[in-house]
């Protein structure tokens, strides 16, 4: 169809709504209306959209730098009448989908988990989310994720504990101490340690690591009378071991995220800083960390989030302990999170009974997942908006 | 990335006026900062310096990159990883080419179409798929297509769980990328007449390109190395098996690793009679996790080398 043609049919209903230009002469649509309405756009794109925190490092830096992405208009641009052409209506309509599928993915996701782990949750002789032990094989479903859960949030905040400290050091070094030459393959060399498997890490941690890791744990065995650090029996292969090594592989994500954050301090709060006189170190304390706290907590969530669904590197390093064993709060015992608790039993799903309980230790972990990553999320889009 | 502010002639001014116990804090600080880096640095070299020193003399013989295990034991040495090779390339290679279009178009819909609710919502869940545990991917591709539609344990269900782990690190990657194109660019196709869909395809996206190839490397890159789907959706084989879509088990890099630490404990074998000690299991359990750690780093490498020579940058 020519432009010409175009311009005499009547505008189509259906493409996305475009409020300026609807019933106002085509011709002066063109020349008049667009710019300011990309210049309208503007301001509710840079700041409705919050992109910050990708799982990627090296594109998270800048962004604030960026101009303003108006994203060019309105599918009809181009086109001198309101009538939106083919390409453009088939493109939108695949863009747009592909959003939706996303969305859709999420809820499928849920859906899936609630209507397949459910029938098992029902059919659960004891409380499912209050009791412990774990035995599906029999004619009795019976389960209960508290151990699983304790096990799993254990080892996921000792991993967050050891981590976000030495994640704030490594991202004060390359934003505020390391000379300029020298930043830039700081960063990189941290990057390197996400890019390991995590069933690397996890056969390096029980061969390589735990050994080295036992005497430390003797140590601890002097205060044996407090609770988290008893001794249970188990030298090799504790919550303290799988922490260790999910603290090293959630560092990079800590550290990427507060980086991000430290790096955009406003220059006027470092410059009124040193002109207190202070130190390094107190201009940091003044400028930097207020400022970049959010970031920072988003940052140590999202790791969280991560080191909550690590899989394989847990179920290699975790040594299971024998049902019925009384429940423990030491660090120094085995057990298992949701993830391992799963993988481990991977091989034995079939019957769609049991494996509905496994989905619904699945369910819980999704859950949990969600909701640490969306809270970190909206920490960090919030800050977004205001900074 | 912003330049390192430093204190102004920081070495007269910042460190003479403060007190004793300041100076002593801000000697304190900066070493432990320093110290940071090292403590991060230490299980890096310390881990690649194992895998490498223990794996290094198995990859180096020619069987390793030609032959796969068939008919091998943990009672005998030999064997390659060309399986586990074979495996991972078609499993990734399927899931890319899922991935691929629809991370692009969710991009482009972010950057290009979206502005309201929708791609407020879009962006949320694509942060959220990205904090999906892979375990968890793999039960819901399991409770779709085995436990609801009666599919068998295959290969290309593996693919279609990375799937879920692979859009959100292209999306991301390729919206940045998007976002840098200049808007003068697309202005001036448009005052050309240039409708939008065709600006988008041959003016937007080329620019972006770098950037887009980058987010696909460190897609791969990122599911390259996965197991915990392998575990729940297709089960291990020693023989290449070339076709992901049979419901035959298909040997990966990630399983040929698991397979074999489970076969650690296994350590003697009779040799001439006499019952001797062997390593083979722990050889070939390195030797796959130096293959898969070269295959992510070159990999991880290639997409840095491509962002450098990007077209756009801030």
């Amino acid at each position: 169809m020519t432009e010409r043609e175009a311009m005499t049919e009547p505008r189509r209903t259906g493409g996305p709504p475009q409020d300026g230009l609807v019933g106002s002469d085509p011709i002066e649509t063109v020349t008049a209306e667009s710019p300011t309405r990309s210049a309208e756009i503007r301001p509710d794109t840079a700041d409705g959209r919050g992109v910050v925190g990708s799982a990627l490092p090296q594109s998270m830096a800048g962004v604030d730098e960026l101009p303003p992405v108006s994203g060019a208009g309105s599918p009809s641009l181009g086109t001198p009448s309101g009538r939106v052409r083919r390409g453009d209506r088939i493109f939108y309509l695949l863009a747009t989908g592909a959003g939706v599928l996303t969305i859709a993915l999420i809820a499928l996701v849920a859906a899936f988990l609630v209507v397949k782990g459910f029938p098992a949750i029902r059919d659960d002789k004891q409380n499912f989310l209050f009791s412990r032990g774990w035995s599906v094989n029999g004619a009795d479903l019976r389960f209960g994720v508290v151990d699983l859960l304790y096990t799993t949030v254990a080892i996921s905040v000792l991993a967050m504990l050891l981590a976000v400290p030495v994640a704030i050091g490594i991202a004060l070094f390359i934003t505020h101490y390391a000379p300029a030459r020298l930043a830039r393959p700081v960063g990189y060399v941290i990057d390197l340690l996400a890019a390991i498997p995590s069933i690397i890490y996890g056969v390096w941690g029980i061969i390589v690591l735990a050994p080295v890791l036992e005497p430390v744990q003797r140590f601890f065995y002097v205060f044996d009378v407090i609770p988290l650090v008893a001794d249970k029996g188990y030298a090799r292969g504790t919550v303290f071991n799988g922490g260790i090594v999910l603290a090293i592989m959630i560092l990079p994500i800590v550290t990427a995220v507060s980086r991000d954050v430290f790096e955009r301090t406003p220059r006027a709060n470092i410059e009124a800083a040193w002109a207190l006189g202070s130190t390094r170190w107190e201009m940091i304390r003044l400028a930097v960390l207020p400022h970049g706290r959010p970031g920072v907590i988003s940052g140590a969530m999202l790791g969280l989030g991560r080191a909550l669904g690590e899989t394989i590197a847990i179920t290699l390093i975790l040594s299971t302990v024998p049902a019925g064993k009384p429940f423990s709060w030491s660090i120094f015992n085995g057990g298992e999170t949701f993830a391992s608790k799963i993988a481990n039993a991977s091989a034995e799903f079939g019957d769609p009974r049991q494996t509905g309980a496994y989905i619904a230790a699945g369910l819980v972990l999704f859950v949990l997942t969600f909701a640490v990553n969306a809270a970190a999320r909206i920490v960090v889009n919030r800050r977004k908006e205001f900074v | 990335m912003t330049a390192v502010l430093d204190a102004p002639s920081s070495s007269t001014l910042s460190a003479r006026p403060g007190s004793g116990a300041r100076r002593f804090k801000n000697r304190l600080a900066t070493g432990l900062i320093t110290a940071s880096f090292g403590v991060a640095l230490i299980p890096l070299v310390w881990l690649v310096w194992t895998v490498v020193s223990r794996g290094i003399h198995v990859i180096f013989a020619a069987s390793w990159w030609t032959t796969d295990q068939r008919g091998q034991t943990y009672r005998s040495g030999g064997g390659g990883a060309v399986h586990g090779i074979l495996g991972t390339a078609q499993q990734v290679l399927l899931c890319s080419i899922i991935s691929i279009p629809i991370a692009i178009l969710v991009a482009i819909f972010l950057v290009e179409y979206g502005t309201g609710r929708l791609a407020r919502v879009t962006s949320f869940m694509v942060d959220i798929l990205s904090g999906i545990p892979s375990i968890v991917a793999a039960l819901f591709i399991y409770a779709v297509f085995i436990t609801t539609f009666g599919g068998k344990r295959a290969g290309y269900l593996v693919s279609l769980a990375l799937v879920m782990l692979m859009v959100p690190v292209i999306v991301r990657t390729t919206e940045e990328m998007l976002k840098l194109v200049p808007n003068e660019l697309r202005e001036a196709s448009y005052a050309l007449g240039v409708p939008k869909w065709k600006t988008i395809a041959r003016i937007v996206l080329p620019t972006a390109l770098s950037g887009v190839i980058t987010g696909i490397v460190l897609g791969v890159a990122r599911v390259a190395g996965e197991t915990a789907p392998l575990l729940i959706l297709v089960g291990y084989n020693s023989n290449v098996n070339n076709n992901p879509l049979s419901a035959d088990p298909q040997g990966s890099l990630p399983g040929f690793i698991y397979n074999e630490f489970q076969n650690l404990g296994s350590k003697f074998a009779l040799v001439n009679g006499k019952r001797t000690e062997v390593h083979y299991a722990a050889d070939r359990m390195w030797g796959a996790a130096l293959t898969l750690i070269v295959i992510v780093m070159a990999l991880n490498l290639l997409a840095r080398l491509i962002a450098r020579r990007s077209k756009v940058t801030n």
